[in-house]
């Protein structure tokens, strides 16, 4: 497992499935970064990215159009995303915004590695 | 929290995060794209754009989210189409609900986009553009509440985008008269210096002596710490500070001989008649009349046409006499030949204190002293006395023995 760090946003790759971690303020700055990450690993050929928030306490107005921004490209590259360890007033923000119809939620990481190494699985919503 | 709280917690935060993005006045694209991209965050729009009208009835994209930018270069609104927007005053439109002639044209091209909204950006009762939205992610139709939403933000980011350009208008138009200001500044220069020449015409033993005074006192301005405007202000006055001789008899200027005291009685009138003809000119520089009018005025009060005494002579005025004195004693006269270098250090150490400003000599020996030891680059001085003026390889040790002399010396009157 191979571990790269950038100035904030950390990521590594479990086969074909790039997992990102946000930082603890989804904002402008850190959103970028983030959408700079998931590029880069689509760009390498992941075919699946896990966004890990498990340290993410908040996310603003531009960290959800951002988080939408990669959902798009990732629908343009036949790529899955599966959002991970989001806390409950998060999850009520992407529910409430409809990202949720759109990305699948789990419960951490290896839940959501799990989910997209089952393909026939269907990926859990909490 | 219940959702419909944590919607408005949301909302108001993006709004917040607005008022502040609109105000940064520094990148503009950076401003709108940020801005939209909050605009879309706060209602989890999936796609959008900024485009702004520029010139003519064209609209050009500034910011896309989810677009291809190539899809959304142009547009163009006729007037009756933009009047048409402005008198509906609609907050927003519906693209493929809407009977707006500019949407029919660029219906099925924005609808093929995935474009559903079309929202004027009215400022101050004119079109500056459109923010073009996409649908929700939630697949839900836009509610009264998304509306007001919608309005509020684009009405945030009309105004922004106006207040940049007001500000890049502002800024350039500043930038023009800068520079116009600074062609005005070389003409007066230039027209400066043709009256200088023309002054010393008048003069055929002193020819170029205003512009070497006008340069000398440049020089000792800045060896003195003046600032840039000041600097051109007293090279000004030291072009101009003679143009009082126009109006003495040029028999008398050029006289080979030493004049009488009649005659001598006339000379002295330039200075004032200098100030006079200065006075009424607007300048862009300070006090370049008192310049010409006491820079033949002395320390111990026996110059003229005032007999000032030491405090009571603008500094200005004192570095222009210092330049007049050092070039006429350092350039040939019709009944003299120019007097040595050591003779001129001799003249200036026994005068400072009564004719000379011992500051002022210390500040014009000091750049001497720098251009003859290769301190400094500048050859002026050194090119304006000619060759082998200043070759002497006692010409350094002079300066400086001048130089400690008028330091240690109260007033820098120094007994010969």
């Amino acid at each position: 497992m191979d571990i790269s760090s950038g100035a904030l946003i950390k990521s590594h790759c479990v086969g074909t499935i790039a997992v990102v971690y946000a930082s603890d303020y989804l904002n402008k700055l850190t959103g970028e970064k983030i959408e700079r990450e998931c590029r880069r690993q689509l760009d390498s050929g992941c075919r699946a990215l896990v966004i890990d928030f498990a340290d993410t306490q908040l996310v603003n107005s531009i960290g959800i159009s951002i988080l939408l921004g990669i959902i798009d490209i990732a629908e343009k590259n036949g790529a899955k995303v599966i959002f991970a360890d989001v806390n409950n007033q998060t999850v009520e923000l992407f529910q409430m915004l409809g990202l949720t119809r759109h990305v699948a939620l789990a419960k951490n990481e290896q839940e959501a590695l799990s989910d997209l190494t089952h393909p026939d699985a269907t990926p859990t919503i909490h | 929290m219940a959702p419909s709280t944590q919607k408005l917690v949301h909302t108001f935060g993006a709004l917040a995060d607005l008022g502040q993005e609109v105000a940064n006045t520094g990148d503009f694209s950076e401003m709108v794209r940020t801005s939209m991209h909050l605009l879309l965050g706060t209602l989890a729009l999936r796609r959008g754009a900024v485009v702004e009208c520029q010139g003519e009835r064209t609209l050009s994209c500034v910011a896309v989210w989810g677009l291809e930018e190539t899809l959304l270069t142009k547009f163009e609104i006729p007037e009756a189409e933009e009047l048409e927007i402005l008198e509906a005053a609609a907050p927003a439109l519906l693209v493929g609900n809407n009977d707006s002639g500019f949407l029919r044209r660029y219906e099925s091209l924005l609808s093929g986009h995935g474009i559903e909204l079309l929202v004027p950006m009215i400022v101050q009762g004119k079109l500056n553009g459109f923010v073009f939205l996409g649908g929700k992610a939630s697949g839900e139709e836009f509610s009264s509440e998304d509306f007001e939403t919608i309005k509020a933000m684009v009405r945030h980011i009309g105004v922004g985008i106006h207040t940049h350009r007001l500000i890049e208008q502002v800024a350039q138009r500043a930038e023009e008269n800068r520079r116009l200001y600074e062609e005005l500044r070389a003409i007066y220069r230039a027209t400066v210096k043709a009256f200088a020449a023309a002054i010393d015409i008048k003069d055929k033993y002193t020819q170029g002596h205003s512009e070497r005074v006008g340069r000398y006192s440049e020089i000792v301005a800045r060896e003195l710490g003046w600032g840039e405007d000041e600097v051109e202000g007293i090279q000004i006055a030291g072009y101009l500070h003679d143009v009082g001789k126009l109006v003495v008899d040029r028999n008398i200027i050029n006289a080979p001989y030493q004049i009488d005291a009649k005659q001598s009685s006339e000379l002295n009138r330039h200075p004032l008649a200098g100030y006079e003809i200065l006075l009424p000119i607007n300048h862009p520089y300070a006090d370049i009349p008192l310049m010409a009018k006491y820079h033949h005025e002395r320390l111990d009060g026996r110059g003229y046409p005032d007999g000032l005494m030491d405090e009571q002579i603008p500094l200005g005025a004192k570095i222009v006499s210092l330049a007049d004195s050092f070039d006429a004693m350092t350039t040939d006269r019709p009944y003299r030949r120019r007097r040595s270098f050591e003779d001129v250090v001799r003249d200036l150490r026994q005068n400072s204190g009564t004719q000379f400003d011992g500051k002022v000599v210390v500040a014009f020996a000091r750049a001497i002293l720098k251009e003859v030891i290769g301190e400094t680059k500048e050859r002026r001085i050194i090119k304006m006395l000619g060759k082998g003026y200043l070759d002497g390889d006692q010409v350094p040790t002079l300066l400086k023995d001048l130089i400690a002399d008028l330091e240690n010396t109260p007033r820098g009157a120094v007994a010969g």
